[in-house]
């Protein structure tokens, strides 16, 4: 089955509760991602967006509530199923690899240690630069590109994973806007191959470009549906009004990634 | 040519130079993470609470590998799983074990009438004593690291570089990191006698951060950190045999020297 003739939902989620230590991030979250669709998450700093991706990761065990993804528990999806590109901030630039090398890693889950890294392997990688237009870059070390460059050789490395879905998290922050019209047709063009697209953003001003349905989040779920349903039901707005004026001030409640790195991948 | 040959002619000679270019390897390759993990105070914290199992061992007439290894990976591993699970903060974990371990292996020793002149060798190396048998000890653990980190490259590059987004592709990241902990105690132990415990986080960080100066991909850094640490290592004693000075440290200042030429030859090429 081609993901193009996948009906049904990628992703499920009933009552999910997802704690860190002494802060409850998500509370009794319920929603269904389908293929072929990109959402959008959009909420307040701290409102748990990073949390719910994390979450459908495996990255994050629920405390309570059920969570299927593609069927499956996350952590019992075979390697490379879930590609997951985080906030550029996540990772020391400093690492000695190449662009090429960074993009090669998202192969890795799918190889076994007896397997070569093949012909097969190269072309992918050589396509998803291709992708991001990163080709000519593929030699350049990663210390030396820029915020957008970084931002697209982590989608490349996504790419590279040909996964069976992509979780973003707020990819289009820090990047300048050729990056982020690029970001969005590579998207819109996963979307239009079944793939299903989960992303979180900050930037509330063209999610009609970007997404087929919205999830309005703030520690729980305030709205699921199109663009225009989650206006008209007053949620979005809110919300809008909610990041512009305490969006900064609220920084505090989510753990920043640096920091979370390793309580989120207790086994 | 007679002179400078003349260090090779002694059987003890020949085993400590084997002994340093296993060290020299093994260190240097597994410094390689050691740099990119930034794991260097888990290695001095690994060496001092090894002492402990160097005591009870040479209390008990077992096995010095024995008692250090067994101490070594158990260190390892509960700084790990504190780490992992605990809300310690690392810095915390390592120094609360590592005092720990190292004051139970000086209790340990300073409460025996006779005093233990072996145990010294320990704490500043000595290379010059190594025996057949360890000489066989460390070109084992030696092999057991090269071919673990061989089969598990990718996973390892992979989970140093970016943990959280390998994780989420399946690579069990925690797995790794034991398995990086438990190798990098057996290198610890293997590094034991060549450099002795004070000395050993050096050839764990010394001659990686000196390739790390010089290369901008992963595999290149980690061989010519293994080529800088086998240099150290043959060099140093070389040196040593010539200028009546301490192996332990005439391979760490050699190291350290090749580090500093590094940073120069770094700068050379900027300019």
């Amino acid at each position: 089955m081609t993901l193009r003739q996948a009906q049904g939902e990628a992703v499920v989620a009933r009552d999910l509760v997802v704690r860190y230590e002494d802060f409850t991030a998500l509370v009794g979250a319920t929603l269904a991602v389908h293929y072929g669709e990109a959402l959008g998450i959009v909420g307040p700093n701290g409102s748990g967006k990073s949390t719910l991706l994390k979450t459908i990761a495996g990255l994050l065990l629920p405390s309570s509530g059920e969570l299927r993804v593609l069927g499956q528990q996350p952590r019992k999806l075979s390697p490379g199923t879930i590609a997951y590109v985080p906030q550029v901030e996540a990772v020391d630039w400093s690492f000695p690899a190449t662009v090429w090398d960074v993009v090669a890693m998202g192969r890795f889950a799918r190889l076994h240690f007896w397997q070569h890294f093949g012909p097969n392997d190269r072309e992918v990688v050589h396509h998803a630069l291709d992708v991001v237009s990163m080709a000519d870059l593929a030699g350049r070390r990663i210390s030396n590109l820029s915020g957008g460059q970084q931002q697209r050789a982590f989608v490349a490395r996504a790419l590279a994973q040909e996964p069976k879905l992509l979780l973003l998290d707020e990819p289009t922050t820090g990047v300048d806007a050729a990056t982020e019209e690029a970001l969005r047709e590579i998207v819109r063009k996963l979307v239009a191959d079944g793939l299903p697209v989960l992303m979180a953003t900050h930037d509330l001003d063209r999610v009609d470009d970007w997404f087929d349905r919205l999830l309005v989040i703030d520690r729980r779920v305030l709205a699921l549906g199109t663009p225009r349903e989650v206006v008209e039901s007053g949620a979005y707005s809110a919300i809008r009004e909610h990041t512009h004026t305490h969006g900064h001030l609220r920084h505090d409640h989510e753990p920043h990634a640096a920091h979370a790195a390793h309580p989120e991948i207790r086994a | 040519m007679e002179l400078l040959t003349e260090p090779f002619h002694y059987a003890f000679m020949q085993r400590a130079f084997v002994a340093a270019l296993a060290v020299g390897l093994i260190c240097s390759t597994m410094g390689t993470y050691v740099i990119l993990r930034k794991l260097s105070f888990i290695g001095d914290g690994i060496a001092h609470a090894s002492f402990a199992g160097i005591v009870i061992a040479y209390l008990r007439g077992a096995n010095f590998y024995l008692g250090a290894g067994i101490v070594a990976v158990l260190t390892a591993v509960g700084i790990g799983f504190v780490h992992r699970r605990g809300r310690i903060s690392l810095d915390t974990t390592i120094g609360v074990l590592f005092t720990g371990m190292f004051a139970l292996g000086v209790f340990l020793m300073s409460q025996q009438r006779s005093y233990a002149v072996d145990l010294q060798s320990f704490l500043f190396g000595d290379i010059l004593a190594v025996q057949p048998q360890d000489l066989w000890l460390i070109l084992g653990l030696s092999v057991v690291v090269g071919v673990t980190v061989a089969v598990l490259f990718r996973g390892l590059l992979y989970t140093t570089f970016d943990p959280v987004v390998a994780q989420a592709s399946g690579i069990n990241s925690p797995a790794y990191e034991y398995a990086l902990l438990v190798m990098l105690a057996l290198t610890i132990v293997v590094a034991l006698q060549a450099v002795g415990i004070v000395l050993v986080a050096a050839l764990l960080v010394t001659p990686a951060a000196a390739a790390y100066q010089l290369t901008s991909r992963f595999s290149p850094m980690m061989v010519l950190a293994a080529l800088f640490g086998a240099a150290s290592t043959e060099g140093g004693l070389y040196l040593s045999y010539y200028v009546r000075a301490s192996s332990g440290a005439t391979i760490v200042l050699l190291a350290t020297l090749l580090f500093f030429s590094a940073v120069g030859l770094k700068y050379l090429r900027r300019a």
